[in-house]
């Protein structure tokens, strides 16, 4: 058994209407950052989980997506599992 | 006479609306606190408004683990009507006893303010007091209440007349369809983000929401008519 760090990320589908993305994009652009074309805004979690291996700990981690941590209308996932500590 | 369990989250703040909106209709309503397990013989059950569990991570997504949940949920299947108010709705969507999910408003402030919203079908506990397409003014107040939901669902929602409220005139969150209240197939299971609570006494300005709490004891005790 390791300990894990997983990161996950939790975005909002790209075809629904991102407003806080927008709100940051408004604002990077008043800011002088023209050259910004699109903000998309979600979340980062990062999760320390034991397991008996690297794709185990991913496997666990997108089970807490599924049931938690993403809702399945509106948002889409990705896992990554870091190394042992 | 019909009894009423208005369940209470931490951080629910329209329970007292509710619960005395309920009592005004003419039914007993009495408080589930969220840890209890047990609904005290209610015949219908209300998530009040507010912020459970302060919203976090998404608005109802923390709540719907609560323990009474799991008694709402047994109440939901075996028919037993349960309304979802603003936050309640957001914690019906989470619970999976409605289809589809609240995100944040399209105009991205908290919008507080009345709305004017039709009554699409008297067919659930909410509306069986109102007729067909009368249109209310009742508030609205949140950050997030734009709905959403996949086309099929949204197709089979429309065909299904399972629209229950829709805003006219004004949308104030970019609702898809304008839709403000929708109900499941069973037609048991309602949730609305207008609060009828905060218009349900003469005294507050408007009652015209009052009729879906009337709704609420109607449908447990139908009004007996003439020919049995």
């Amino acid at each position: 058994m390791g300990t894990y760090q997983v990161h996950i990320r939790v975005m909002p589908r790209p075809a629904l209407l991102d407003p806080q993305g927008q709100a940051v994009e408004h604002a990077l652009a008043t800011l002088g950052f023209g050259e910004v074309s699109a903000v998309r805004m979600g979340k980062a979690l990062t999760v320390s989980l034991t397991a008996p291996s690297p794709e185990a700990a991913g496997e666990r981690a997108r089970a807490m997506c599924r049931s938690l941590l993403a809702n399945p209308v509106t948002e889409d996932f990705e896992v990554a599992v870091g190394g042992a500590t | 006479m019909t009894r009423v369990a208005v369940v209470r989250f931490p951080g629910s703040n329209c329970d007292e609306d509710a619960l005395r909106a309920a009592d005004r209709a003419g039914a007993s309503a009495h408080y589930v606190w969220h840890r209890d397990t047990d609904l005290g013989q209610a015949d219908v059950v209300i998530l009040p408004g507010g912020f459970a569990y302060g919203d976090y991570l998404r608005a109802g997504a923390i709540a719907r683990f609560s323990p009474v949940m799991a008694a709402v949920v047994a109440h939901a299947a075996a028919g037993g009507p349960v309304v979802g108010i603003c936050n309640g709705f957001q914690v019906l969507c989470e619970a999976g006893l409605l289809p589809g999910a609240l995100m944040r408003n399209a105009g991205l402030r908290f919008v507080s303010r009345p709305v004017d919203v039709r009554i699409e079908t008297t067919d659930t506990p909410c509306t069986v007091a109102y007729a067909k397409g009368a249109i209310i003014t009742v508030p609205v107040a949140h950050g997030e209440g734009r709905y959403v939901a996949g086309a099929d669902t949204l197709r089979e929602l429309e065909a299904e007349g399972r629209v229950v409220f829709r805003y006219v005139g004004t949308n104030p969150n970019g609702s898809v369809a304008d839709i403000a209240g929708i109900t499941n197939r069973d037609r048991n299971v309602v949730g609305l983000m207008p609060h009828p609570e905060r218009a349900a006494d003469p005294l507050l300005g408007d009652s015209s929401g009052a009729g879906v709490f009337a709704s609420l004891v109607q449908c447990v005790q139908p009004v007996r008519g003439g020919s049995a």
